[in-house]
């Protein structure tokens, strides 16, 4: 098709309404994923300025390094911990506060509280929580007769502790998510259950669960792309330690960028990252979406 | 939105219903309310260790109340780190992003929502595809670019990068797309400019979403760690996120005064949640709910 002096004329007026948007799009998303691909095949200096071509050896310093293995191992782990539990958190906090009673809103509003709470200030507060002397997490674990662990001295637990902080971040999001699902299923489906003789679990299993299930496949992508793209938690709770135990991708690519100031590397490690995230997305859209239950 | 006209539409069926006994209402209450502090019980945990003293602290079993309850952390926070400018800091920068977003936004889902011009899909289609870039695989070049443009340690380094927003402009074109186009008509033959139009119709009668788009700006910008971490490393240029951190990083950790600069940090998040709710939930669940 031709473009006409008209199609030009209304591109124009379309352009300089988007033209704000798209200026800051271009200058801090488009160009600078462009030059972190460029950036991965480079070496670079400290400075960050660009010294020689390295074709793809970055790729294979990546490839072969035990470092970076364990990153993406770390990576997986915490992932693996934290979305499930959080979510299946979410969804059992989520039904119970889908009650009709007088008052329920200061509950939601006290469960949904984490929402505006920050990685920060959630971090901190979990770091005393942890703190093996003065944490409270041990005192009541030693009254169930369970010796607590030094979560974030200990490789095993520190992952771990991690992702509680993480899950208990997350928890308004999945519980404001889910409950709006909830309250989207219409009660005559609970009737005809409830006819048919379902109860309890039952019904719990054959009907909440599948009518959430949009919301529980939107809270997978979500949850799991925000831990891909956790930074702070580790930072203030274990610095990447103990011995890597905590190093996710996200803070390899910090710690090589901004603390050893590899940046062709560091890009390399950021290209990985964009790849993954994109490539779960796509491919939990295609699989995961054919077990959902759309209405 | 198809969930909340469902509720609607079935509140009178139920009501008549079933009536739960008041034992089991009872229980309910109970239930709701253990599990309610327990979730917020490290906030609440927060907030009573502010007004410990550290020796308070030291003792053991660890305390869950305040012996002897002193607003002193809060005094030390001031003589300790420069929290007040930290916050105005954090104020300047969440509300320039909040002004920028809801400018840049509103205009560029004007022209997704009313305007007619070829190539409108391919345009909004590279807007959504921001969302599937993780900021973190950008981060390498952005540091690069504001340190270039001299940026560093600066409020315009802490805001610029962030004042488009695709998620705003989805959820600001959905709004505009309500707006009867008889109105748009109407102005038409008035003879309305195409801007006009937009200020004095479109935004007035968009309050709701312009209000979701800027609490939900205010609280991620507010909320930010890496980027300022980043990006700032004169003190006094530092955000609060990045601030308070700083107290756990001194030799040997106050945790009460830790504790008082968290609440202090967090309460204007938190107001914001209590004022905002509705604006919160509306935001958050626009994608998950079909319709």
């Amino acid at each position: 098709m031709r473009w006409t002096a008209r199609d030009l004329r209304s591109l124009a007026v379309g352009l300089a309404y988007l033209a704000p948007a798209l200026l800051i799009f271009v200058v801090f998303v488009f160009i600078p994923l462009g030059r972190t691909f460029y950036l991965s095949f480079y070496n670079t200096r400290s400075t960050g300025l660009v010294t020689s071509f390295n074709g793809i050896d970055h790729y294979i310093d990546l490839i072969t390094s035990q470092t970076f293995r364990s990153s993406l191992l770390a990576t997986g782990l915490f992932a693996s911990y934290a979305v499930p539990i959080g979510i299946a958190l979410g969804l059992v906090l989520a039904v119970l506060l889908n009650q009709r009673l007088r008052g329920i809103s200061v509950f939601r509003t006290m469960m949904a509280s984490t929402i505006a709470i920050s990685a920060a200030v959630g971090s901190l507060i979990w770091l005393l929580l942890f703190n093996p002397s003065l944490g409270l997490l041990n005192y009541v674990l030693s009254l169930v007769g369970v010796r607590g662990p030094e979560w974030l001295i200990q490789p095993a637990t520190a992952i771990i502790a991690v992702s509680i902080t993480t899950i208990w971040l997350t928890l308004g999001t999945n519980i404001i998510v889910l409950l709006a699902g909830l309250q989207g299923i219409p009660e005559e489906i609970y009737e005809a259950a409830r006819l048919d003789g379902a109860r309890g679990a039952r019904m719990f299993t054959r009907i909440t669960v599948p009518m959430v299930s949009p919301s529980l496949f939107f809270l997978l992508v979500v949850d799991t792309v925000a831990v891909l793209q956790a930074f702070t938690q580790i930072h203030l709770l274990t610095r990447g330690g103990p011995v890597d135990a905590t190093r996710t991708l996200v803070y390899s690519i910090y710690l090589d960028a901004f603390q050893n100031f590899q940046f062709g590397f560091a890009s390399a490690e950021s290209v990985v990252l964009f790849v993954l995230i994109m490539a779960l997305t796509i491919i939990q859209f295609r699989f995961v979406e054919r077990l959902v239950h759309y209405q | 939105m198809s969930a909340r006209a469902a509720a609607i539409g079935r509140t009178d069926t139920v009501a008549m219903r079933r009536r739960p006994l008041p034992v089991r209402k009872a229980g309910s209450y109970l239930l709701l309310a253990v599990v309610s502090v327990l979730v917020a019980f490290p906030l609440l945990l927060a907030l009573s260790y502010s007004f410990m003293t550290e020796s308070d602290i030291a003792t053991f079993p660890p305390p869950v109340l305040p012996p002897h309850p002193s607003l002193d952390n809060y005094g030390k926070v001031f003589g300790t780190i420069p929290i007040g400018r930290y916050l105005l800091n954090s104020f300047v920068v969440s509300s320039a992003v909040v002004i920028g977003q809801l400018v840049t936004a509103s205009l560029a889902a004007y022209a997704f929502s009313f305007l007619v011009f070829r190539g409108r899909q391919v345009l909004f289609f590279l807007f959504l595809s921001t969302l599937m870039i993780p900021w973190e695989a950008t981060i390498i070049p952005n540091y690069m670019t504001i340190r270039s443009l001299g940026w560093l340690d600066t409020y315009q380094g802490l805001a610029v990068p962030f004042l488009a927003t695709a998620f705003g402009t989805f959820l600001l074109r959905q709004s505009f797309m309500q707006i009867p186009r008889e109105l748009w008509d109407a102005a038409r033959i008035d003879g309305s400019t195409t801007f006009r139009f937009l200020r004095e119709v479109v935004i007035p009668l968009s309050r709701p979403a312009l209000g979701t788009v800027a609490i939900y700006g205010f609280l991620s910008t507010y909320n930010q760690y890496f980027w300022p971490l980043l990006i700032t490393n004169e003190t006094l240029m530092r955000t609060t996120q990045v601030g308070i951190a700083q107290l756990r990083f001194e030799e040997s950790t106050r945790w009460g005064l830790v504790m008082a600069g968290v609440i202090m940090v967090a309460v204007p998040t938190l107001a914001l949640l209590v004022l905002g709710q509705r604006q919160l939930i509306r935001g958050l669940t626009a994608g998950a709910v079909k319709g």
